[in-house]
């Protein structure tokens, strides 16, 4: 009886120690909703976040390194799921930096509403409507957009080259993208009101969206999909990305967001070099190296940055 | 707190507009998938774990194999076995099928065994010495006894396959888990309470039915006797 | 999907060239997946014993348990991470109700396990209540209280996986991962040691439970 008395002080103590360990580890993220502990002074700690999927984690990584070679301490918050919850975490502070896409963040956060289409337009809609803590530093000229692509058989039966070309044969075919591709203005909504197309099924696709996509594409489960450009399995497997005169899809210019008080001049000036030096093939090799090569985002961020004389 | 009565009052807007009551994503629809998913899984769970139970704890052997089985399925994380089966075979049902069975497998597994285990040494005896065949002592005794903590199995992992049926919609198919899926997509978040509200009412609802089943089921004689849970 | 890519389905140099990146998410995943459950067995203790003894209230704190315990796990980091933002405790507190909905009915259960006998008698030989229940019933209820917090152990180690979705998965971070860059080394790596993870923490709670119960050892009964 007596071990009994001793084992479940001993587990109390043990809860006591864990509980403090719990709590450290906790100290090193600050409150995101007060976000208040944070000295956007030279020198302070950043907060670097990503979105879920590898592109982002691997710009978030460039820009994590850049910070840090400038003498900047940083925390890494990647692989968050879900825009909402990354975009209100830089609203209040709790993320600083985040690797954006400036139509994607425009139509989706800050203006459903927006037609802005062009680069400029965009990034001038975004610096009127973002909240006042928040802005976007310079767009890169590197691009990373939504498409329409078709597997090589279906463009050839068809002859597509362009959305425009899917208006008669679209009602035979299958469309596969993220779940949200369905009721976005720059999915099946602006599919249908600015092209007329209107497919006859809707795949949606979350788990590994792009890798599945392409694989179900290959394999002619589906016979349209929505993949991002910069895709090296595009080229691999003979995807035909077709032509968007109508602007479907507004500029995706990567472009950082950040939470001003937390990012000085210094920072933000390492940041734009970055986006300076950064362009689509680029991009496209960074994807090779992670999603072919099966090389992980610090290597591929740290040999990007020494080739552009940034690391 | 304000903040709460308004995210409840968005959730009771979603149910009761009309549009959630008709169509392909509609409530009805995404609800039958999501029956569908969780039954056929159910199904092949119960077959397995019943008869792996029933043989087991009828003959009385085996059954360091039978818990190390059930704590070998129940150790399986779901997304990681879905995300690995889907990624071989693509869009097809296996993934979830082949998950939610492993998922339900073990309560049915050990519950079936510990209902047979537990069945009065002199209950078998009495029935053998009438005369009965280890069949008829088997389905006229034993499992008749036991039947309480069989259902209880039943029951566990209905409610467990229903709650973790959402994860078929993350690999393409529908289900009451596509609101969520969507609704984290869309940054619609109305959509992922909304669709959680309409889960959590369906596994109670599960619940209770086999709640009921069993007073219809089970000899009142049993019942009488098992006041456990 | 890999017929297509050709891609191998483990890439066994990867193992070797990761090994203290995976053993930084082990650390996370085991962090984030116990604790709860420790928190859940401290929590649970009071209530199942509160329960136990006013038997009125037990169904409507069943009845929220098992409501609990439906939810999808997902929906409860959306609705936290308002609250508690974007770091391990917007996981691990919906994971700490889980365990509460697995414990609190195993301890009513282990106390309920206790016969009459054995309370008259332990009244008898001049026990108070609380000595009574310290020294007599609860460990007498250890059995089914540690079956339980195998169970909550196990489900909790599984469920942290999820919590990818918010980046905040441990190991859940390869099974996401490896899927989107078509990598099912990643997927396989993390799902055979999440399974290993737990079958170990199953096997150490068996041994916790024979250590604390020797008298069923010397009657020779298995746990």
């Amino acid at each position: 009886m007596k071990r009994i008395t001793r084992l479940a002080a001993l587990g109390a103590a043990a809860a006591l120690a864990l509980t403090a360990c719990g709590g450290n580890s906790d100290n090193k993220n600050s409150n995101p909703l007060t976000g208040g502990n944070k000295s956007g002074a030279a020198g302070g700690t950043i907060t670097v976040g990503s979105a879920n999927f590898p592109e982002s984690a691997a710009l978030a990584e460039i820009y994590s390194q850049a910070l840090e070679a400038k003498g900047f301490k940083v925390t890494r918050k990647f692989n968050i799921g879900a825009r909402e919850i990354y975009y209100n975490q830089v609203v209040s502070g709790g993320i600083d930096v985040i690797p954006e896409y400036n139509g994607a963040l425009l139509t989706t956060s800050v203006d459903k509403t927006s037609t802005a289409v062009t680069a400029d337009d965009v990034n001038a809609a975004l610096t009127a409507k973002l909240p006042s803590a928040v802005g976007i530093l310079q767009s890169s000229k590197a691009e990373d957009k939504d498409s329409i692509t078709v597997n090589a058989q279906t463009a050839s039966k068809y002859n597509l080259k362009s959305i425009s070309d899917l208006k008669a044969v679209a009602a035979q075919l299958t469309i596969g993208g993220p779940s949200e591709f369905k009721t976005r203005a720059q999915g099946l909504v602006g599919l249908k009101s600015k092209y007329g197309v209107v497919f006859k099924k809707f795949q949606p696709v979350d788990a590994g969206a792009q890798s599945s996509l392409e694989s179900l594409l290959s394999k002619n489960d589906i016979q349209a999909a929505d993949i991002f450009t910069t895709d090296p399995t595009i080229a691999t497997n003979k995807f035909v990305i077709l032509d968007d005169p109508l602007h479907l899809f507004a500029a995706q210019n990567v472009t950082p967001l950040i939470y001003k008080p937390a990012v000085n001049a210094q920072a933000q000036a390492a940041l734009n070099a970055v986006s300076a030096k950064l362009t689509t093939e680029d991009l496209q090799k960074i994807l090779q190296q992670i999603t072919v090569d099966k090389k992980g985002q610090e290597t591929v961020a740290k040999s990007w940055l020494s080739q552009a004389g940034l690391g | 707190m304000n903040n709460f009565f308004n995210q409840v009052q968005a959730v009771a807007d979603w149910l009761s507009s009309s549009a959630q009551w008709h169509g392909e994503d509609g409530i009805p629809h995404r609800l039958l998938q999501h029956l569908a998913y969780s039954g056929i899984s159910l199904f092949f769970a119960a077959l397995i774990g019943l008869s792996l139970g029933l043989l087991i704890g009828h003959t009385g052997r085996g059954g360091f194999l039978v818990v190390s089985l059930a704590n070998f399925a129940r150790a399986i994380p779901t997304l990681g076995l879905v995300v690995l089966i889907f990624n071989q075979v693509g869009l097809v049902l296996t993934p979830v099928v082949i998950a939610l069975t492993a998922l339900a497998v073990p309560p049915i597994l050990l519950n079936t065994f510990e209902g047979l285990r537990g069945v009065d040494p002199d209950a078998r005896d009495a029935a053998r010495g009438m005369g009965m065949t280890g069949w008829a002592v088997l389905w006229k005794v034993e499992v008749p006894i036991a039947l309480p903590l069989i259902l209880l199995g039943l029951r566990t992992a209905a409610v467990q396959v229903v709650a973790t049926a959402t994860i078929a919609a993350y690999v393409g198919f529908g289900g009451l888990g596509r609101y969520i899926v969507d609704g984290l997509a869309r940054n619609d978040y109305d959509l992922v309470i909304g669709g959680s509200a309409v889960l959590v009412v369906v596994a109670i609802v599960v619940q209770l039915v086999f709640t009921a089943l069993r007073r219809f089921i089970v000899s009142p004689g049993i019942l009488g006797q098992a006041r456990r849970s | 999907m890999i017929a297509a890519s050709g891609e191998p389905l483990v890439r066994w140099y990867w193992i070797g060239d990761h090994g203290s990146q995976i053993w930084g998410y082990t650390q996370t995943h085991m962090r984030v997946a116990l604790l709860p459950v420790l928190f859940g067995l401290v929590i649970s203790l009071p209530i199942g014993i509160l329960c136990s003894r006013f038997n009125k209230a037990y169904p409507a704190v069943l009845a929220t348990a098992n409501t609990i315990y439906a939810i999808p796990s997902l929906a409860l980091f959306m609705i936290f991470v308002q609250y508690t933002g974007l770091n391990e405790s917007t996981v691990m507190i919906p994971l700490t109700l889980y365990s509460l909905s697995v414990l609190i009915p195993n301890v009513v259960d282990g106390l309920a396990s206790v016969s009459d006998p054995v309370r008259q008698a332990a009244t008898a030989m001049g026990f108070g209540p609380l000595r009574r229940l310290l020294q007599v019933e609860l460990p007498i209820a250890v059995p089914i209280v540690i079956a339980g917090v195998r169970i909550a152990a196990v489900s909790s180690i599984s469920l942290v996986a999820v919590g990818e979705l918010i980046g905040q998965g441990g190991l859940g971070y390869y099974i996401v991962n490896g899927n989107q860059i078509n990598f099912p080394t990643e997927i396989i790596v993390a799902t055979v040691l999440i399974v290993l993870l737990a079958l170990l923490t199953d096997t150490i709670l068996v041994i916790l439970q024979r250590l604390l119960t020797p008298w069923a050892r010397a009657r020779g009964r298995t746990a």
